[in-house]
Protein backbone atom coordinates (compact mmCIF):
# COMPACT_ATOMS: atom_id res chain seq x y z
CA UNK A 1 0.00 0.00 0.00
CA UNK A 2 1.21 3.45 -0.79
CA UNK A 3 -0.64 6.32 0.71
CA UNK A 4 -0.07 10.00 0.88
CA UNK A 5 -1.99 12.37 3.06
CA UNK A 6 -1.77 15.85 4.41
CA UNK A 7 -1.37 15.45 8.13
CA UNK A 8 -1.49 19.19 8.61
CA UNK A 9 -5.04 19.15 7.22
CA UNK A 10 -4.41 21.12 4.07
CA UNK A 11 -7.58 21.71 2.11
CA UNK A 12 -7.16 24.86 0.05
CA UNK A 13 -10.15 25.88 -2.11
CA UNK A 14 -9.68 24.99 -5.81
CA UNK A 15 -6.30 23.37 -5.12
CA UNK A 16 -7.08 20.33 -2.96
CA UNK A 17 -7.78 17.50 -3.45
CA UNK A 18 -7.58 18.21 -7.18
CA UNK A 19 -6.45 21.34 -8.86
CA UNK A 20 -9.49 23.11 -10.28
CA UNK A 21 -8.46 26.71 -10.61
CA UNK A 22 -9.70 27.15 -14.17
CA UNK A 23 -13.43 26.74 -14.57
CA UNK A 24 -15.69 27.29 -17.57
CA UNK A 25 -14.13 30.61 -18.55
CA UNK A 26 -10.91 29.22 -20.00
CA UNK A 27 -12.48 26.54 -22.23
CA UNK A 28 -14.98 29.09 -23.52
CA UNK A 29 -12.15 31.53 -24.17
CA UNK A 30 -10.19 28.86 -26.02
CA UNK A 31 -13.25 27.86 -28.02
CA UNK A 32 -14.11 31.39 -29.11
CA UNK A 33 -10.47 32.07 -29.90
CA UNK A 34 -10.24 28.96 -32.07
CA UNK A 35 -13.54 29.72 -33.79
CA UNK A 36 -12.45 33.26 -34.60
CA UNK A 37 -9.07 32.04 -35.82
CA UNK A 38 -10.83 29.58 -38.12
CA UNK A 39 -13.16 32.13 -39.66
CA UNK A 40 -10.44 34.75 -40.04
CA UNK A 41 -8.05 32.33 -41.66
CA UNK A 42 -10.49 31.30 -44.36
CA UNK A 43 -11.80 34.82 -44.89
CA UNK A 44 -8.22 35.95 -45.42
CA UNK A 45 -7.38 32.95 -47.58
CA UNK A 46 -10.24 33.36 -50.03
CA UNK A 47 -9.70 37.11 -50.17
CA UNK A 48 -6.06 36.60 -51.12
CA UNK A 49 -7.14 34.04 -53.70
CA UNK A 50 -9.43 36.63 -55.21
CA UNK A 51 -12.62 34.69 -54.45
CA UNK A 52 -14.43 37.54 -52.70
CA UNK A 53 -17.48 37.16 -54.95
CA UNK A 54 -17.78 33.39 -55.08
CA UNK A 55 -17.12 32.92 -51.38
CA UNK A 56 -19.05 35.92 -50.14
CA UNK A 57 -20.18 34.38 -46.86
CA UNK A 58 -16.67 33.28 -45.99
CA UNK A 59 -14.99 36.54 -46.85
CA UNK A 60 -17.66 39.01 -45.79
CA UNK A 61 -20.59 37.85 -43.74
CA UNK A 62 -19.15 35.21 -41.44
CA UNK A 63 -16.56 37.78 -40.39
CA UNK A 64 -19.31 39.67 -38.59
CA UNK A 65 -19.21 36.89 -35.99
CA UNK A 66 -15.54 37.40 -35.26
CA UNK A 67 -15.47 40.71 -33.39
CA UNK A 68 -18.37 39.50 -31.27
CA UNK A 69 -16.67 36.18 -30.53
CA UNK A 70 -13.35 37.84 -29.72
CA UNK A 71 -14.89 40.36 -27.39
CA UNK A 72 -16.89 37.64 -25.64
CA UNK A 73 -13.72 35.54 -25.45
CA UNK A 74 -11.76 38.37 -23.90
CA UNK A 75 -14.59 38.92 -21.49
CA UNK A 76 -14.48 35.24 -20.49
CA UNK A 77 -10.74 35.60 -19.90
CA UNK A 78 -11.41 38.66 -17.82
CA UNK A 79 -13.95 36.76 -15.73
CA UNK A 80 -11.34 34.10 -15.07
CA UNK A 81 -9.00 36.63 -13.49
CA UNK A 82 -9.19 36.72 -9.75
CA UNK A 83 -7.55 40.11 -9.38
CA UNK A 84 -9.52 41.91 -12.06
CA UNK A 85 -8.71 45.48 -11.07
CA UNK A 86 -5.18 44.83 -12.23
CA UNK A 87 -6.19 43.56 -15.66
CA UNK A 88 -4.26 46.35 -17.37
CA UNK A 89 -1.03 44.86 -16.06
CA UNK A 90 -1.24 42.43 -18.97
CA UNK A 91 -0.53 45.32 -21.27
CA UNK A 92 2.27 47.07 -19.46
CA UNK A 93 4.77 44.37 -20.35
CA UNK A 94 5.53 41.74 -22.95
CA UNK A 95 6.78 38.44 -21.58
CA UNK A 96 8.19 36.31 -24.36
CA UNK A 97 8.16 33.13 -22.29
CA UNK A 98 4.57 33.44 -21.13
CA UNK A 99 1.84 32.07 -23.43
CA UNK A 100 -0.74 34.12 -21.50
CA UNK A 101 1.14 37.25 -22.47
CA UNK A 102 1.39 36.15 -26.09
CA UNK A 103 -2.33 35.53 -26.22
CA UNK A 104 -3.24 38.83 -24.66
CA UNK A 105 -1.07 40.70 -27.17
CA UNK A 106 -2.24 38.67 -30.16
CA UNK A 107 -5.82 39.51 -29.26
CA UNK A 108 -4.82 43.13 -28.88
CA UNK A 109 -3.89 43.17 -32.59
CA UNK A 110 -6.41 40.74 -34.00
CA UNK A 111 -9.54 42.21 -32.41
CA UNK A 112 -9.19 45.72 -33.91
CA UNK A 113 -8.26 44.13 -37.23
CA UNK A 114 -11.49 42.14 -37.26
CA UNK A 115 -13.45 45.27 -36.43
CA UNK A 116 -11.87 47.15 -39.32
CA UNK A 117 -12.51 44.28 -41.70
CA UNK A 118 -16.17 44.16 -40.76
CA UNK A 119 -16.47 47.95 -40.95
CA UNK A 120 -15.38 47.91 -44.59
CA UNK A 121 -18.38 45.69 -45.39
CA UNK A 122 -20.94 47.62 -43.37
CA UNK A 123 -22.28 49.51 -46.37
CA UNK A 124 -22.77 46.29 -48.27
CA UNK A 125 -24.41 44.56 -45.33
CA UNK A 126 -26.85 47.31 -44.47
CA UNK A 127 -27.96 49.29 -47.51
CA UNK A 128 -28.01 52.96 -46.73
CA UNK A 129 -25.49 52.63 -43.89
CA UNK A 130 -23.92 55.93 -43.09
CA UNK A 131 -20.87 56.51 -40.89
CA UNK A 132 -22.04 60.07 -40.12
CA UNK A 133 -18.47 61.37 -39.87
CA UNK A 134 -16.44 62.11 -42.92
CA UNK A 135 -13.26 61.04 -41.17
CA UNK A 136 -14.58 57.49 -40.77
CA UNK A 137 -15.60 57.46 -44.41
CA UNK A 138 -12.09 58.44 -45.42
CA UNK A 139 -10.55 55.83 -43.16
CA UNK A 140 -12.88 53.22 -44.58
CA UNK A 141 -11.82 54.09 -48.10
CA UNK A 142 -8.20 53.53 -47.10
CA UNK A 143 -9.01 50.22 -45.40
CA UNK A 144 -10.88 49.02 -48.49
CA UNK A 145 -7.79 49.71 -50.58
CA UNK A 146 -5.64 47.59 -48.30
CA UNK A 147 -8.01 44.66 -47.92
CA UNK A 148 -5.58 42.17 -49.43
CA UNK A 149 -2.83 43.28 -47.08
CA UNK A 150 -5.21 42.95 -44.17
CA UNK A 151 -6.13 39.49 -45.41
CA UNK A 152 -2.50 38.39 -45.24
CA UNK A 153 -2.16 39.79 -41.73
CA UNK A 154 -5.37 38.05 -40.72
CA UNK A 155 -4.15 34.69 -41.97
CA UNK A 156 -0.88 35.02 -40.09
CA UNK A 157 -2.45 36.22 -36.88
CA UNK A 158 -5.19 33.59 -37.11
CA UNK A 159 -2.58 30.84 -37.14
CA UNK A 160 -0.81 32.39 -34.17
CA UNK A 161 -4.12 32.65 -32.32
CA UNK A 162 -5.19 29.11 -33.19
CA UNK A 163 -1.89 27.56 -32.16
CA UNK A 164 -1.80 29.71 -29.06
CA UNK A 165 -5.07 28.24 -27.78
CA UNK A 166 -3.25 24.91 -27.61
CA UNK A 167 0.08 26.23 -26.42
CA UNK A 168 -1.57 28.00 -23.52
CA UNK A 169 -2.12 24.51 -22.13
CA UNK A 170 0.82 22.61 -23.57
CA UNK A 171 3.36 25.00 -22.05
CA UNK A 172 2.54 23.66 -18.59
CA UNK A 173 5.05 20.97 -17.93
CA UNK A 174 3.46 20.35 -14.52
CA UNK A 175 0.24 18.98 -16.09
CA UNK A 176 1.21 15.81 -17.96
CA UNK A 177 -1.98 15.70 -20.06
CA UNK A 178 -1.25 19.11 -21.51
CA UNK A 179 2.46 18.81 -21.84
CA UNK A 180 2.62 17.60 -25.42
CA UNK A 181 3.51 19.62 -28.47
CA UNK A 182 0.65 18.02 -30.42
CA UNK A 183 -1.80 20.25 -28.57
CA UNK A 184 -0.81 23.35 -30.58
CA UNK A 185 -1.60 21.89 -34.04
CA UNK A 186 -4.55 19.94 -32.65
CA UNK A 187 -6.22 23.05 -31.26
CA UNK A 188 -5.42 24.97 -34.43
CA UNK A 189 -7.02 22.35 -36.68
CA UNK A 190 -9.99 21.95 -34.37
CA UNK A 191 -10.46 25.74 -34.25
CA UNK A 192 -10.36 25.93 -38.04
CA UNK A 193 -12.92 23.18 -38.31
CA UNK A 194 -15.30 24.97 -35.92
CA UNK A 195 -14.77 28.15 -37.93
CA UNK A 196 -15.71 26.34 -41.13
CA UNK A 197 -18.76 24.86 -39.45
CA UNK A 198 -19.97 28.33 -38.54
CA UNK A 199 -19.37 29.64 -42.08
CA UNK A 200 -21.14 26.69 -43.70
CA UNK A 201 -24.10 27.17 -41.43
CA UNK A 202 -24.38 30.78 -42.56
CA UNK A 203 -23.74 30.19 -46.24
CA UNK A 204 -26.65 29.99 -48.66
CA UNK A 205 -24.59 29.13 -51.71
CA UNK A 206 -24.32 25.47 -52.52
CA UNK A 207 -21.00 25.88 -54.37
CA UNK A 208 -19.44 27.71 -51.46
CA UNK A 209 -20.60 25.06 -49.01
CA UNK A 210 -19.23 22.28 -51.19
CA UNK A 211 -15.77 23.83 -51.24
CA UNK A 212 -15.86 24.44 -47.50
CA UNK A 213 -17.08 21.01 -46.59
CA UNK A 214 -14.32 19.41 -48.66
CA UNK A 215 -11.78 21.38 -46.66
CA UNK A 216 -13.58 20.52 -43.45
CA UNK A 217 -13.53 16.80 -44.13
CA UNK A 218 -9.78 17.00 -44.67
CA UNK A 219 -9.35 18.97 -41.43
CA UNK A 220 -11.39 16.44 -39.47
CA UNK A 221 -9.20 13.71 -40.91
CA UNK A 222 -6.11 15.53 -39.70
CA UNK A 223 -7.71 16.05 -36.32
CA UNK A 224 -8.45 12.35 -35.89
CA UNK A 225 -4.91 11.56 -36.93
CA UNK A 226 -3.54 14.03 -34.35
CA UNK A 227 -5.76 12.58 -31.61
CA UNK A 228 -4.46 9.08 -32.32
CA UNK A 229 -0.93 10.44 -32.20
CA UNK A 230 -1.66 12.19 -28.95
CA UNK A 231 -2.59 8.94 -27.26
CA UNK A 232 0.20 6.95 -28.89
CA UNK A 233 2.60 9.54 -27.55
CA UNK A 234 1.16 9.36 -24.04
CA UNK A 235 1.17 5.59 -23.89
CA UNK A 236 4.81 5.51 -24.94
CA UNK A 237 5.83 8.16 -22.42
CA UNK A 238 6.49 8.24 -18.69
CA UNK A 239 4.19 7.03 -15.95
CA UNK A 240 2.50 10.36 -15.37
CA UNK A 241 1.51 10.63 -19.02
CA UNK A 242 0.30 7.04 -19.15
CA UNK A 243 -1.90 7.89 -16.18
CA UNK A 244 -3.12 10.99 -17.98
CA UNK A 245 -4.09 8.90 -21.00
CA UNK A 246 -5.91 6.45 -18.72
CA UNK A 247 -8.40 9.19 -17.87
CA UNK A 248 -9.57 8.81 -21.47
CA UNK A 249 -9.04 5.09 -21.85
CA UNK A 250 -11.35 3.73 -19.20
CA UNK A 251 -11.17 6.64 -16.77
CA UNK A 252 -13.77 9.24 -15.98
CA UNK A 253 -13.52 11.16 -19.26
CA UNK A 254 -13.78 8.14 -21.56
CA UNK A 255 -17.42 8.51 -22.55
CA UNK A 256 -17.42 12.29 -22.80
CA UNK A 257 -14.36 12.28 -24.97
CA UNK A 258 -14.91 9.35 -27.31
CA UNK A 259 -18.68 9.65 -27.67
CA UNK A 260 -19.25 13.39 -27.62
CA UNK A 261 -16.00 14.71 -29.02
CA UNK A 262 -14.73 12.02 -31.36
CA UNK A 263 -17.87 10.25 -32.58
CA UNK A 264 -20.53 12.95 -32.41
CA UNK A 265 -18.20 15.90 -32.89
CA UNK A 266 -15.90 14.57 -35.62
CA UNK A 267 -16.78 11.25 -37.22
CA UNK A 268 -20.52 11.73 -37.70
CA UNK A 269 -20.32 15.28 -39.08
CA UNK A 270 -17.54 14.21 -41.45
CA UNK A 271 -19.73 11.32 -42.56
CA UNK A 272 -22.75 13.59 -43.08
CA UNK A 273 -20.65 16.05 -45.04
CA UNK A 274 -19.41 13.25 -47.25
CA UNK A 275 -22.96 12.04 -47.87
CA UNK A 276 -23.92 15.57 -48.81
CA UNK A 277 -21.09 15.68 -51.35
CA UNK A 278 -22.49 12.54 -52.91
CA UNK A 279 -25.82 14.22 -53.41
CA UNK A 280 -27.79 13.28 -50.32
CA UNK A 281 -29.73 16.16 -48.88
CA UNK A 282 -28.57 16.83 -45.35
CA UNK A 283 -29.58 20.03 -43.56
CA UNK A 284 -26.24 21.79 -43.08
CA UNK A 285 -27.01 22.87 -39.55
CA UNK A 286 -26.76 19.29 -38.31
CA UNK A 287 -23.07 18.67 -39.03
CA UNK A 288 -22.27 22.30 -38.20
CA UNK A 289 -23.90 22.15 -34.82
CA UNK A 290 -22.26 18.80 -34.04
CA UNK A 291 -18.82 20.19 -34.89
CA UNK A 292 -19.32 23.33 -32.83
CA UNK A 293 -20.64 21.51 -29.78
CA UNK A 294 -17.94 18.85 -30.12
CA UNK A 295 -15.27 21.53 -30.26
CA UNK A 296 -16.61 23.19 -27.15
CA UNK A 297 -16.81 19.93 -25.21
CA UNK A 298 -13.31 19.04 -26.36
CA UNK A 299 -11.94 22.17 -24.73
CA UNK A 300 -13.90 21.63 -21.54
CA UNK A 301 -12.63 18.07 -21.27
CA UNK A 302 -9.02 19.01 -21.93
CA UNK A 303 -8.99 21.86 -19.43
CA UNK A 304 -10.71 19.90 -16.70
CA UNK A 305 -8.86 16.61 -17.16
CA UNK A 306 -5.50 18.33 -17.50
CA UNK A 307 -5.79 19.94 -14.11
CA UNK A 308 -6.29 16.56 -12.47
CA UNK A 309 -3.07 15.14 -13.88
CA UNK A 310 0.13 15.84 -12.00
CA UNK A 311 3.57 14.61 -11.12
CA UNK A 312 3.85 11.80 -8.62
CA UNK A 313 6.33 11.94 -5.79
CA UNK B 1 23.94 33.71 -2.74
CA UNK B 2 21.42 30.89 -3.09
CA UNK B 3 18.94 30.33 -0.32
CA UNK B 4 17.72 26.79 0.20
CA UNK B 5 16.15 24.61 2.82
CA UNK B 6 16.68 21.05 3.93
CA UNK B 7 14.05 19.00 5.76
CA UNK B 8 15.08 16.06 7.85
CA UNK B 9 12.42 13.45 7.16
CA UNK B 10 13.86 11.24 9.91
CA UNK B 11 13.51 13.89 12.59
CA UNK B 12 10.17 15.43 11.59
CA UNK B 13 7.31 14.23 13.79
CA UNK B 14 4.56 15.93 11.81
CA UNK B 15 3.48 18.22 14.64
CA UNK B 16 2.56 21.00 12.19
CA UNK B 17 4.15 23.79 14.23
CA UNK B 18 5.85 25.10 11.11
CA UNK B 19 2.46 25.40 9.43
CA UNK B 20 0.96 27.39 12.27
CA UNK B 21 4.06 29.55 12.64
CA UNK B 22 3.91 30.45 8.97
CA UNK B 23 0.19 31.19 9.05
CA UNK B 24 0.71 33.52 12.00
CA UNK B 25 3.85 35.19 10.71
CA UNK B 26 2.50 35.81 7.25
CA UNK B 27 -1.17 36.48 8.00
CA UNK B 28 -2.23 33.55 5.88
CA UNK B 29 -6.05 33.56 5.67
CA UNK B 30 -7.90 30.84 7.54
CA UNK B 31 -8.25 27.68 5.51
CA UNK B 32 -5.08 28.35 3.52
CA UNK B 33 -1.43 27.55 4.08
CA UNK B 34 1.94 28.21 2.56
CA UNK B 35 3.55 25.11 4.03
CA UNK B 36 2.05 21.76 4.88
CA UNK B 37 2.98 18.29 6.06
CA UNK B 38 2.73 15.20 3.95
CA UNK B 39 2.74 11.74 5.40
CA UNK B 40 3.85 9.11 2.98
CA UNK B 41 2.96 5.59 4.03
CA UNK B 42 4.57 2.74 2.21
CA UNK B 43 3.57 -0.87 2.85
CA UNK B 44 1.37 -2.17 5.64
CA UNK B 45 1.94 -3.24 9.23
CA UNK B 46 4.35 -4.65 10.30
CA UNK B 47 6.41 -3.85 7.23
CA UNK B 48 5.56 -0.22 7.01
CA UNK B 49 7.62 2.82 6.27
CA UNK B 50 6.48 6.31 6.99
CA UNK B 51 8.04 9.45 5.68
CA UNK B 52 7.04 12.84 7.00
CA UNK B 53 7.78 15.87 4.94
CA UNK B 54 7.27 19.52 5.67
CA UNK B 55 6.68 20.92 2.18
CA UNK B 56 6.48 24.42 0.74
CA UNK B 57 7.47 26.26 -2.42
CA UNK B 58 10.76 24.86 -3.67
CA UNK B 59 12.02 28.21 -4.91
CA UNK B 60 13.03 26.40 -8.04
CA UNK B 61 16.13 27.41 -9.95
CA UNK B 62 14.30 26.83 -13.21
CA UNK B 63 10.93 28.11 -12.10
CA UNK B 64 8.05 27.58 -14.55
CA UNK B 65 5.84 29.86 -12.46
CA UNK B 66 8.06 32.83 -13.17
CA UNK B 67 8.35 32.01 -16.84
CA UNK B 68 4.63 31.69 -17.48
CA UNK B 69 3.57 34.80 -15.60
CA UNK B 70 2.20 37.31 -18.15
CA UNK B 71 2.74 40.38 -16.01
CA UNK B 72 6.04 39.74 -14.30
CA UNK B 73 4.31 39.64 -10.90
CA UNK B 74 6.09 36.35 -10.22
CA UNK B 75 9.77 37.13 -10.14
CA UNK B 76 13.04 36.10 -8.57
CA UNK B 77 14.81 38.23 -6.02
CA UNK B 78 18.28 38.11 -4.53
CA UNK B 79 19.18 34.69 -3.23
CA UNK B 80 16.97 32.90 -5.75
CA UNK B 81 13.76 33.48 -3.80
CA UNK B 82 10.63 33.35 -5.97
CA UNK B 83 8.25 36.15 -5.01
CA UNK B 84 4.85 37.44 -6.15
CA UNK B 85 4.17 41.17 -6.24
CA UNK B 86 0.55 41.35 -5.18
CA UNK B 87 -0.45 44.48 -7.00
CA UNK B 88 1.04 43.29 -10.27
CA UNK B 89 -0.71 39.93 -10.17
CA UNK B 90 -3.93 39.70 -12.19
CA UNK B 91 -4.89 36.32 -10.75
CA UNK B 92 -4.89 34.52 -14.08
CA UNK B 93 -3.86 31.28 -12.39
CA UNK B 94 -1.19 30.37 -14.96
CA UNK B 95 1.48 30.04 -12.30
CA UNK B 96 -0.76 27.79 -10.20
CA UNK B 97 -1.12 25.48 -13.20
CA UNK B 98 2.61 25.55 -13.83
CA UNK B 99 3.78 24.47 -10.39
CA UNK B 100 4.35 20.70 -10.16
CA UNK B 101 4.16 20.93 -6.35
CA UNK B 102 0.88 22.83 -6.00
CA UNK B 103 2.73 25.29 -3.82
CA UNK B 104 0.67 28.31 -4.83
CA UNK B 105 -2.86 29.28 -4.00
CA UNK B 106 -5.27 31.98 -4.95
CA UNK B 107 -5.61 34.37 -2.01
CA UNK B 108 -9.22 35.35 -1.23
CA UNK B 109 -8.25 38.91 -2.13
CA UNK B 110 -7.52 37.78 -5.69
CA UNK B 111 -3.77 37.66 -6.05
CA UNK B 112 -1.64 34.56 -5.89
CA UNK B 113 0.29 33.85 -2.76
CA UNK B 114 2.88 31.37 -1.57
CA UNK B 115 5.94 30.81 0.61
CA UNK B 116 8.45 33.69 0.48
CA UNK B 117 11.16 32.00 2.55
CA UNK B 118 10.16 34.77 4.97
CA UNK B 119 12.07 37.26 2.88
CA UNK B 120 11.00 40.07 5.18
CA UNK B 121 12.67 38.31 8.09
CA UNK B 122 15.81 37.44 6.15
CA UNK B 123 16.25 41.13 5.40
CA UNK B 124 16.38 41.73 9.13
CA UNK B 125 18.94 38.97 9.59
CA UNK B 126 16.46 36.52 11.08
CA UNK B 127 15.70 33.01 9.85
CA UNK B 128 12.33 31.84 8.57
CA UNK B 129 9.41 31.45 10.96
CA UNK B 130 9.10 27.71 10.34
CA UNK B 131 12.78 27.07 11.04
CA UNK B 132 12.71 29.09 14.25
CA UNK B 133 9.73 27.25 15.66
CA UNK B 134 10.44 23.64 14.74
CA UNK B 135 10.67 21.72 18.04
CA UNK B 136 12.79 18.92 16.61
CA UNK B 137 15.04 21.32 14.66
CA UNK B 138 14.53 19.24 11.56
CA UNK B 139 14.51 22.26 9.20
CA UNK B 140 17.81 23.71 8.00
CA UNK B 141 17.96 26.97 6.16
CA UNK B 142 20.72 29.06 4.68
CA UNK B 143 22.93 29.96 1.76
CA UNK B 144 24.08 27.07 -0.41
CA UNK B 145 27.07 29.09 -1.57
CA UNK B 146 28.33 29.29 1.99
CA UNK B 147 29.82 25.90 2.93
CA UNK B 148 29.31 26.64 6.62
CA UNK B 149 25.62 27.44 6.47
CA UNK B 150 23.20 25.07 8.21
CA UNK B 151 21.77 23.84 4.96
CA UNK B 152 25.14 23.21 3.30
CA UNK B 153 26.36 21.22 6.27
CA UNK B 154 23.16 19.20 6.47
CA UNK B 155 23.41 18.28 2.80
CA UNK B 156 27.10 17.40 3.10
CA UNK B 157 26.63 14.84 5.83
CA UNK B 158 23.45 13.12 4.76
CA UNK B 159 21.84 11.53 1.75
CA UNK B 160 19.01 13.56 0.34
CA UNK B 161 16.48 13.82 -2.46
CA UNK B 162 14.33 16.46 -4.11
CA UNK B 163 10.72 15.98 -5.17
CA UNK B 164 9.86 15.24 -8.80
CA UNK B 165 13.29 16.10 -10.23
CA UNK B 166 11.97 14.85 -13.57
CA UNK B 167 9.77 17.95 -13.72
CA UNK B 168 12.98 19.79 -14.49
CA UNK B 169 12.35 22.70 -12.16
CA UNK B 170 15.58 22.28 -10.15
CA UNK B 171 13.90 22.53 -6.76
CA UNK B 172 15.84 24.00 -3.84
CA UNK B 173 13.99 22.22 -1.06
CA UNK B 174 15.96 19.15 -0.06
CA UNK B 175 14.71 16.19 1.91
CA UNK B 176 17.26 14.36 4.07
CA UNK B 177 16.56 10.66 3.95
S1 LIG C 1 7.75 25.16 -6.13
FE1 LIG C 1 6.22 25.86 -7.57
S2 LIG C 1 5.79 27.97 -6.97
FE2 LIG C 1 7.71 27.39 -6.02
S3 LIG C 1 9.30 28.09 -7.47
FE3 LIG C 1 8.88 25.93 -7.90
S4 LIG C 1 7.33 26.00 -9.50
FE4 LIG C 1 7.37 28.03 -8.58
S1 LIG D 1 -1.75 34.56 -11.23
FE1 LIG D 1 -0.50 36.41 -10.90
S2 LIG D 1 1.56 35.70 -10.39
FE2 LIG D 1 0.41 33.99 -11.29
S3 LIG D 1 0.92 34.01 -13.46
FE3 LIG D 1 -0.99 35.18 -13.25
S4 LIG D 1 -0.31 37.29 -12.95
FE4 LIG D 1 1.51 36.02 -12.61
Amino acid sequence: MKEELFVSGRNIPNIDPFLNIWHWEIPVYLFLGGLSAGIMFFAGLFMVMGKEKEMATTVKWSMFLVPVALVLGLFALFLDLKHQLYFWRLYTTIRIESPMSWGAWTLMFITPLSFIWVATYMKEAIPGWNWKFKLIDDLEAIAVKYRVHMAWAMMGLAIVLGVYTGILLSAFNARPLWNTSILGPLFLVSGMSTGLAAIMWMSKSHEERTILSKIDIALIGIELFLIIHLFMGFLAASEVQIEAAQLFLGGEFTVTFWVFVVILGLIIPAFLETLELFGFRIPIWIPSLLILVGGLIFRFVMVEAGQITRFLY
Amino acid sequence: MRYAMAVDTKKCVGCGDCVVACQTENNVPIGYCRDWIVENVNGSYPNVEIELRSERCNHCDNSPCVRCCPTGASHIVEGGIVMVTHNECIGCGACIQSCPYDARYSHPEGYVDKCTFCNHRLEKGQSTACVEVCPTTCLYFGDLDDPNSDVSRALKNRSWKVLAPEAGTKPQLFFLT
